[in-house]
């Protein structure tokens, strides 16, 4: 699957400020009341944006400006709380379709379920990152573009390096992020492995 | 050099490495709820994929039942469609179902543990987040996303990378009205909300030998709230007794085999640790959340932090918790008023938590004030069943409290129990995010049963020493 890489992605991004953001937040709960994933998008972040919408502001997902934002931009422990897969799935269906996510940090079940997704969450340092969102702001249409290869997050004139495991990254380049063929091929030694604990079978 | 029982369990589930890097571990027992599995069983069956250990997948409902009535089908369409498709995904599967209908029906996280499927040196994990809970039996116990079920549905394994780990001792002795709530509301706020992120969590000490297995649950489903995917405690005398005779415990001559293979996951006591961390049990005071991350908490008669004593990256935070809870730097949470208090969740809805509010409030004529709307929701409806036989729901209801069917009911807000508008809401559960309980503007402050009991029958939020007139 040749659209399965990820190598570079570009294009304008979301500026998304804040510490601890949690996936009630990212995706409220009583949107979790489906048996699909489907119409997720259009809720991410529902509540946030409209308490600032009652107050007479606009949260930055809805700011026009922003309106075709690829990459979100945040800070630290993003996506911590419930394990919800929903979160990411509202983000990857919002707007445009976001396609990757740069922060200082992320909680790690969250990190987890966008790799699941082919969803690269690239790690910068703090000031790098105030660097980042400073220069989207001041210029919404510039365009961002997270680069797998060289692990450099490049925007206009700044070209800051990102951390990813080896491992993760290389999932992405090749476009074999998705486990379940990867996990399957391991059938025989899934056997073996269970055989040998006394708990598989001993304690009936 | 010895191992810690994370670093044994890992290795005796490692299938292999991977290309990756990360290593494919084989899971003991997989659990499942009707929130996170259907779009896992669509992706199975549109891969054209079976379950692979039926027999290691047990299913229940909780997350979306509603606690006033139980009978189907549910008022909410959208529910009830997620009962069916759950339904339909257990038959269909051969997967043993803890439904309501059979009256087995419970929050997964007490189900578990109760029915004996919990059991040392196991690797669990479910779909939800607060399955850290399991690791109190001496289990590695993680929550994973939709795309992860899907892949131990078909797999029975899902990649994992190798955490480290950090031993968090907690020695001497705790004080009256100090339970593990407030241990975990301590830890929590002593090293951060992602203070655990990339760690599994060993918790020990004195305090922890000394804990019950339900007080042991209540720390372990609080690990992750630190970042922490998981939390453990070796499994000792204490696990072994709570497991004799429960439903899925090994019985007769396999029960000594199992008893040897638990022992010998504990940890060495020569075993490295990435870090260590002890404190005193002593220093530990009833605590309460003030803000909207469970590390925004302080003891139940200090005062709401200012800024200043905040670190600067962490000062934003707390500026957006002051603003969101119209809460001033500085005031005392002493107090607080309450419009709601919630006894019940996957970290304090069990046996002990009830009673030990019942201890504290029979026959002394103690009542919910009159402006308090109290919920009283039993993690399991064996659990309820048990408590009704004991006369349980009587006392509390004579005391003001309502006393409901078993499910998450208001520690999330997906399913008919919910704060309206601003309310603050005292609660025994495990997030205080904005938002969580189900108003987008309501307020939630955690703490333990006992301090979620004085607050209902203060109006406000109290120290349960002075309410219930507890010493040292
Ligand atoms: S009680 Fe709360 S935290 Fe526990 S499983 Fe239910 S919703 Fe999740």
């Amino acid at each position: 699957m040749l659209d399965s890489k990820r190598i570079e992605i570009s294009g304008p991004a979301i500026p998304l400020r804040g510490n601890d953001i949690d996936t009630d937040r990212i995706i409220p709960a009583r949107y979790l009341r489906t048996v699909t994933f489907d119409g997720l998008g259009e809720h991410a972040f529902e509540d946030d944006r409209r308490a600032l919408k009652a107050e007479g502001k606009l949260h930055v997902l809805d700011e026009a400006k922003h309106a075709s934002g690829r990459i979100l931009l945040v800070n630290k422990n993003f996506g911590c709380g419930s394990s919800r897969e929903h979160a990411p799935q509202a983000i990857m269906r919002f707007g445009k379709g976001i396609a990757a996510i740069v922060g200082e940090s992320f909680a790690e079940i969250f990190y987890g379920n966008c790799m699941m997704l082919g969803i690269p969450c690239a790690v910068v340092g703090a000031s790098q990152m105030a660097e980042l969102l400073a220069a989207v702001e001041a210029n919404p249409e510039l365009t961002l573009s997270v680069d797998l290869r060289t692990r450099t997050v490049k925007a206009g004139k700044l070209s800051v390096p990102f951390e990813m495991p080896e491992g993760a990254r290389t999932q992405f380049l090749e476009g074999n992020w998705d486990t379940t063929g990867e996990l399957l091929s391991g059938h025989a030694e899934i056997r073996a492995t269970a055989s040998k604990l006394p708990y598989f079978s001993d304690f009936g | 050099m010895g191992k810690t029982l994370y670093e044994k369990v890992f290795e005796a589930h490692t299938v292999r490495k991977l290309p990756s890097g990360q290593y494919q571990l084989l899971m003991g027992l997989h659990l499942i709820h009707e929130v996170t599995s259907p779009q896992a069983f669509s992706m199975l069956e549109e891969r054209g994929l079976s379950v692979l250990y039926p027999n290691r997948t047990f299913a229940t409902v909780d997350h979306i039942v509603p606690t006033a009535s139980q009978l189907r089908p549910f008022q909410d369409d959208l529910a009830e469609g997620m009962m069916v498709a759950l339904e339909r995904n257990v038959a269909k599967h051969k997967i043993r179902y803890f439904s309501l209908d059979k009256d087995e029906q419970g929050i997964v996280h007490v189900i578990g543990p109760e029915n004996g499927l919990t059991q040392p040196g196991m690797t669990i994990c479910c779909g939800d987040s607060h399955t850290s809970t399991h690791g109190a039996f001496g289990a590695i116990a993680f929550g994973i996303g939709t795309s992860q079920v899907r892949d131990v549905l078909a797999t029975q394994t899902m990649s994992m990378s190798k955490l480290k780990v950090r031993r968090i001792e907690v020695n001497g002795k705790l004080g009256a009205g100090v339970f593990a709530k407030d241990v975990a509301l301590f830890i929590i706020n002593k090293l951060g909300v992602n203070g655990g992120v990339g760690y599994a969590y060993e918790f020990a000490g004195e305090v922890f030998d000394r804990f019950t297995m339900e007080e042991r649950m209540t720390v372990c489903n609080m690990a992750i709230e630190g970042g922490a995917r998981s939390g453990y405690v070796n499994p000792d005398a204490t696990t072994y007794a709570y497991l004799k005779g429960r439903r899925y415990s090994p019985t007769g001559a396999a029960w000594e085999r199992a008893v040897a293979y638990w022992e010998s996951t504990r940890s060495d006591a020569d075993a490295r640790y990435d870090d260590v961390v002890r404190y005193d049990g002593a220093e530990i005071e009833p605590m309460v959340t003030w803000g909207i991350t469970p590390g925004q908490s302080t003891p139940v008669l200090g005062k709401i932090p200012l800024e200043a004593q905040f670190e600067e990256s962490e000062r934003e935070s707390v500026r957006e918790a002051y603003a969101y809870m119209s809460f001033e730097p500085g005031q005392p949470m002493s107090g607080t008023k309450i419009d709601v208090a919630f006894i019940g969740s996957c970290t304090n809805g069990r046996m002990s938590d009830f009673e030990a509010v019942l201890d504290l409030i029979r026959g002394r004529g103690f009542k919910v004030a009159p402006h308090v709307k109290a919920l009283i929701v039993p993690g399991s409806q064996k659990l309820r069943k048990e408590m009704i036989a004991l006369g349980y729901d009587k006392i509390f209801t004579e005391a003001g409290f309502e006393f409901r069917e078993a499910g998450c009911s208001m520690c999330l807000a997906m399913n008919p129990d919910k704060l309206k508008g601003r309310e603050v809401c005292a609660s025994s559960s495990n997030r205080n995010f904005k938002g969580r309980q189900g108003s987008p503007a309501g307020r939630t402050l955690l703490m333990s049963p006992v301090m979620v009991a004085a607050a209902a029958i203060s109006g406000h939020v109290a120290d349960a020493r002075q309410v219930f007139g507890l010493a040292n």
